[in-house]
């Protein structure tokens, strides 16, 4: 399970770096502990956020870290790479007073490190209810459905087809952000209860449904989105053009990229992975990364407060602008892009700007045929048709949560649809669902 | 510290001036005959220890200092203090279970002779205690002889010393306290204070006490009796002395509003007529010109010296004489007591004064603090709103109690704005006499 040390992220730090006590204790002080408080109510979670801060202010750190874990089993990871600006900070009433709105998520940081790294163990599993769920893909989603499961009594197994545990959060996350070591931490945490791994194990390939139906009373999925999708134009088998999610892993998870040996980059795409992409290619040294997307900022589907942090950080864009082409002599050298009017019909001639290395976040491919393999499981082009109450599919013994029935969100969100998943999972199971 | 309420800031006689920089400002005082060029001295305590304290305190620009108090010396406990933070902000409460002076008397009278001829114009007073009659002549007389302005008699020290039948111990009974102040009004020359501890029912108890004894003036309020807090982990009170602790004298912000109410009991008191030295938490300009406007003719200042350092005092001086330029006074005389006509009795305030809060939902920012303190806290009468943070004040329901401002992180943002019943004045008293007064009275 342990990822190589010298694996490339280790070359960045944390932007944002832990909280000292002083620190933490100083910046709880000013939450105003507002009533009905609009941070919370920006969580999808839950969080009691101004209770978790003011047992921070009252040196309640182990406290503070079980009420967000409570409401949040993934609360760690949360505090790093929740897009905070967006949610419980962006809703946070010092913004309307003119004052910074309090550090929500690094004061999460300061009190989930204390038990996760602390070795202070706050949950443990239900009495044994002899019931059984298979919980396919190891990502958050499938970590917090198996979480509570587990804290219910229920056996949790999960399936994950990767060596390593923890899905995105292992392999995805922007390492400046959070480093796969961190993921695994945490998993290993949340896994002390009970929860069981079959690593290395791609349900529908080396384990059939059947299977799982025969062992489990009832299945989660959370399998996420598939594989880079291409945009199928010429040279885009060349060496060097990578798929951005492909190559954010390589970069997290071991060293078969090399960021020393790249002048200058070029990152296709303008929605967070390719934000994410260009800064993590800028921070690791990369002379001239540059953005391509066919709109301009204002349509970017990206977080703006992440497109100023790579502008400072000094990644470059060419707006309105899609590639056409790949070129170069097995390795690449070269994008040729074609300029686009407001409808993205080219315009003008083609150019070509210079690139040793091609990063094209266009989305995601859905899992379709993995679907298809389900009986009775409705989806809507690759995203699974859930019951929003329950995160049920309409296979009545599968639910569903995380990028695979959201379409591609955040961690917070599979966190707490696999939540509300395992809640559901929990009463059919009570009320003798599943019986054979 | 931060003071919230509706009916603040009444003007002086200038009324809103404005700054008025070429006008010279006055800020020396007599307190009960000792002469100071401002009204800033430093305390009895560990920052008038010694001469090269005191000395650097005056260069600072303290206009005085209550030198540690001389008697037999001591010795002290490690450790001596305890503190109270809050919200992030260190010594909110301070206390402490040091005694007097650990240095031999004649050391201590020394320095105090060299302080006075190297600072004639500064006030330096002698804070004493001691047993018996004898042993106050002697004090006195060899005290007197090093030019210093007066005595402050320390009967308020409320630990340790108190054990041994002196500080707290005399300041806690009236005829005690008359006594030993009249043996020093015998003996001395030079004017005497009496310093007075908080620790009684009535302040006015000793302070009469103390004017019959012949005093010249009072010091107060010394430290109140308290135990700071508990180690969690070893139960030790705080400060713990090898896992013991025992209670100690509380000072600091957190003590300044009951020794304003005791400055102004003695006040408001007609048959009490001695000059008030103001002691209490006291750590900016604004902390002292409460005490000079509810009547003390000077204040004396320790805890923000031992966090800040002397220093401090020049921020405490600058705001005093901005403010008294702002308001056109020139010397303290003029607006020393200004406060105390306005303080009444509860039973002759007018019931028939009223003021409603209004919530500017321009600078609202929504956190409802308003509502929860309001709707748990007080009287119902804030209200939330469909579509909106911006809670809204039930107006014919509002009491005026102020909680809603004083909770609101918004300054300016609640206001209480007076409503004009139509009523004439009408107080409780009023009540009484003509005989329509019900049962009730709010608790």
């Amino acid at each position: 399970m342990p990822l190589a040390a010298d694996r490339v992220e280790s070359r960045l730090t944390d932007l944002k770096p832990a909280l000292t006590e002083a620190q933490a204790r100083a910046e709880a002080a000013r939450c105003l502990f507002c009533h009905d408080a609009p941070c919370i109510e920006a969580c999808p979670t839950g969080i009691d956020i101004p209770m978790f801060i003011r047992q921070i202010h009252s040196r309640n750190q182990v406290g503070a870290a079980r009420t967000i874990l409570e409401a949040n089993s993934l609360g760690h990871s949360c505090a790093r790479v929740c897009p905070v600006e967006v949610l419980c900070v962006g809703k946070c009433v010092y913004n309307d007073k003119g004052e910074p709105p309090i550090m929500i998520g690094r004061l999460q940081r300061y009190a989930t490190d204390r038990v996760i790294h602390g070795g202070i163990q706050l949950f443990e599993a239900g009495e044994p209810t002899g019931r059984a769920v298979a919980c396919v893909g190891g990502g958050p989603a499938s970590i917090a459905c198996a979480h509570e499961l587990v804290r219910r009594g229920h056996r949790a197994v999960v399936f994950e087809k990767a060596d390593w545990p923890g899905g995105l959060n292992t392999d995805g996350v922007a390492p400046y952000k959070m480093q796969a070591d961190e993921s695994l931490a945490e998993v290993e945490w949340l896994s002390e209860i009970g929860i069981e791994w079959r690593l290395s194990t791609e349900v529908g390939r080396d384990v059939d449904w059947a299977d799982l139906e025969r062992e489990f009373d009832a299945v989660f999925l959370g399998v996420g989105l598939g594989a880079d999708a291409p945009l199928g134009i010429p040279g885009e088998e060349l060496e060097g053009v990578w798929g951005a999610t492909a190559l954010i892993e390589a970069i997290k998870t071991g060293r078969r990229v090399d960021p020393a040996s790249v002048y200058s980059a070029v990152v296709i795409g303008g929605g967070n992975t390719a934000i994410d992409a260009a800064r993590e290619l800028k921070l690791l040294g990369v002379p001239e990364v540059r953005m391509v997307y066919r709109r301009g900022p204002d349509g970017m589907p990206g977080y703006a407060h992440e497109r100023e942090h790579a502008i400072a950080e000094g990644v470059s864009f060419t707006w309105r602008a899609v590639p056409v082409a790949f070129e170069g002599q097995g390795r690449v050298k070269a994008a040729r892009l074609a300029t686009v009017d407001r409808g993205l019909a080219p315009v003008g001639e083609p150019f070509s700007v210079p690139a040793d290395l091609v990063a094209v976040a266009a989305g995601q491919n859905r899992l379709e045929d993995l679907l298809a393999s389900i009986p009775g499981l409705e989806h809507d082009d690759g995203r699974v048709t859930v019951d929003p109450a329950t995160g049920r599919t309409t296979n009545p013994r599968y639910w569903a949560g995380g990028d695979l029935a959201n379409g591609g969100a955040e961690v917070v969100d599979a966190a707490a649809e696999g939540k509300r998943a395992a809640r559901a999972i929990h009463e059919w199971l009570a009320g003798n669902g599943g019986a054979r | 510290m931060r003071e919230t309420n509706g009916n603040r800031g009444n003007g002086g006689p200038g009324g809103n001036g404005g700054s008025r920089p070429g006008r010279p400002v006055d800020l020396s005082i007599d307190c009960g005959g000792i002469r100071s060029p401002n009204p800033f001295w430093l305390a009895s305590g560990p920052p008038t220890n010694t001469a090269g304290q005191v000395m650097r305190a005056f260069d600072m620009g303290w206009g005085g200092a209550v030198w540690k108090t001389l008697g037999d010396p001591i010795t002290n406990t490690a450790s001596r203090y305890g503190a109270i933070d809050y919200q992030g902000r260190s010594v909110a409460g301070f206390n402490n279970i040091e005694l007097i002076t650990d240095r031999p008397l004649d050391v201590n009278l020394r320095e105090i002779a060299e302080v006075k001829r190297l600072y004639p114009g500064h006030a330096v007073v002698a804070s004493l205690m001691v047993g018996s009659r004898d042993e106050w002549r002697e004090i006195i007389r060899r005290t007197e002889d090093t030019g210093c302005d007066g005595f402050e008699l320390n009967f308020g020290c409320p630990h340790g010393m108190c054990e041994r039948g002196m500080g707290s111990a005399v300041g806690q009974e009236p005829r005690v306290l008359e006594e030993i102040t009249g043996w020093a009004a015998e003996f001395s020359s030079i004017p005497v204070l009496v310093k007075l501890t908080p620790n009684i029912t009535d302040i006015l108890d000793p302070g009469m006490a103390a004017q019959r004894g012949g005093a010249d003036g009072v010091s107060l309020v010394n430290t109140f009796k308290s135990v700071i807090g508990v180690d969690r982990d070893t139960f030790s009170p705080i400060p713990s002395v090898g896992g013991e602790g025992s209670s100690g004298g509380y000072c600091g912000p957190a003590v300044k509003p009951i020794a304003l109410h005791m400055v102004t009991r003695l006040g408001k008191a007609p048959e009490f007529r001695l000059p008030v030295s103001g002691i209490g938490g006291v750590q900016s300009w604004e902390d002292a010109l409460d005490f000079l406007l509810l009547g003390a003719s000077s204040v004396q200042v320790c805890t923000a010296a031992m966090h800040y350092g002397f220093r401090i005092v020049q921020e405490m001086t600058l705001g005093l004489e901005e403010w008294m330029r702002e308001k056109g006074y020139a010397r303290i005389e003029e607006f020393r007591g200004r406060a105390l006509p306005n303080y009444r009795d509860w039973g002759n305030l007018d019931l028939n004064f009223k003021i409603v809060a209004e919530i500017d939902p321009a600078t609202c920012i929504g956190c409802q603090l308003c509502y929860a303190a309001c709707e748990d806290g007080a009287h119902q009468c804030i209200a939330l709103q469909a579509g909106t943070r911006v809670p809204l004040v039930k107006q014919d329901e509002c009491v005026g109690c102020n909680l809603c401002q004083i909770v609101c992180p918004v300054d300016g943002c609640i206001t209480m704005i007076e409503v004009d019943q139509g009523l004439p004045r009408e107080s409780w008293n009023d009540r009484v006499a003509r005989g329509t007064a019900g049962a009730g009275g709010r608790h």
